[in-house]
């Protein structure tokens, strides 16, 4: 009982964190299309500026997935 | 590979034994031990020493990379590690010239590379098989040798009290202690709500320190976690499991290299971006 609780709640960290993260990579590139898209002369500013936000959102579901997994196969 | 000559009883076993650093430490009853058995009866002077000894090593892999390639410059022919060294140069000047603006301070360019680059190589210790130096280690009698410093929380959140430490540092030197405290005291809501303002403004200035370090932490480790489980697909003995694994490893470290130099990067970024608010006196 208690090992497939465990399962749900790593089940639950990875895919929760996955959703959000999805949404937030959605709109960033969504967004830097519509402004590359508007003024094409700023797309190395606008893709510096990309990557440092995609880490930003890409951390937290990859502490996550890290916490997921430790939860899984380790505890 | 993984289990051979060791003996894991389980895969929670060895996935443990990967992610337990090699502590010395003074014990109440032992004196100063690196025993891995009293571990845990060492109080406050514990010493991750694998990961401070690889971060120093590192260090000073960076200073000597970066001393040997301009020792000799040259205009007419630059040899390739000077190039290197200007590229490096040139990439965090153009970064801080166009985040850094409030202020001048010399020390935020030198300090920006030194983050950029001595992040990067700590990060890259990720990509060396998680199996070959804790076997090696274990050859010459280390029980528990953890290679990556950035996977260590003790490293990354130091850094980042570092910065944290030169935020408040140039915040009280550029504004002065009253300017500093009027920053906390009445920036959202006026003075009359005080201290809704200093919780408010405390818990954001305690969250940049804590949140950059965290994620630089989070994001090693959970890319050091996922390649030992696929290490663990090694242990089984069979050939195409093995195969699966090695394939694995190679597409989550061709991915993991972009993960590597992002966060290095976020990391240089947010330390100068938390640099400049320190130093903007305008008022909002």
């Amino acid at each position: 009982m208690e090992q497939s609780l465990l399962f749900v709640a790593a089940s639950i960290i990875i895919g929760l964190g996955a959703v959000g993260a999805a949404i937030g990579v959605g709109v960033l590139g969504g967004k830097f299309l519509e402004g590359a898209a508007r003024q094409p002369e700023l797309i190395p500013l606008l893709r510096t500026q990309l990557f440092v936000v995609l880490g930003l959102v890409d951390a937290v579901p990859m502490i996550g997935v890290g916490l997921g997994l430790y939860i899984m196969f380790a505890v | 590979m993984a289990a051979k000559g060791n003996t894991y009883e389980t895969t929670g076993e060895y996935i443990q034994h990967h992610l337990t650093n090699l502590v010395c430490g003074k014990t109440d009853a032992h004196g100063w031990t690196c025993d891995p058995h009293y571990a845990d009866q060492m109080g406050f002077w514990s010493f991750h020493v694998d990961s401070l000894g690889w971060s120093i090593f590192l260090g000073a892999i960076f200073i000597g990379l970066f001393r040997a390639g301009v020792s000799r410059l040259s205009n007419e022919a630059p040899s390739g590690l000077q190039n290197f060294v200007e590229m490096c140069v040139e990439f965090v000047n153009e970064n801080v010239q166009s985040m850094f603006t409030s202020a001048k301070n010399p020390l935020i360019g030198p300090m920006a590379l030194t983050v950029l680059v001595w992040v990067f190589l700590m990060n890259l210790m990720d990509l060396i098989p998680v199996d070959y130096l804790p076997s090696a280690a274990k050859a010459v009698g280390i029980e528990y040798f953890k290679v990556v410093p950035t996977t260590d929380p003790n490293i990354t959140l130091g850094m980042a009290l570092a910065v944290f430490i030169l935020i408040i540092f140039y915040s009280i030197k550029i504004k002065g202690a009253k300017g500093f405290f009027a920053e906390l005291a009445f920036h959202p809501f006026g003075k009359y709500l005080m201290p809704v303002n200093l919780i408010l403004e405390g818990v954001n200035l305690l969250a940049k320190p804590l949140s950059l370090g965290l994620r630089l932490f989070g994001n090693l480790y959970a890319g050091e976690m996922i390649f030992i489980l696929i290490a663990l697909l090694l242990v089984f003995n069979s050939i195409s499991l093995g195969l699966l694994g090695v394939g694995l490893h190679l597409l989550w470290a061709l991915f993991h290299i972009l993960i590597l130099g992002l966060q290095a990067f976020i990391f240089m970024v947010l330390t100068i971006v938390y640099l400049a608010m320190a130093h903007e006196t305008e008022d909002h």
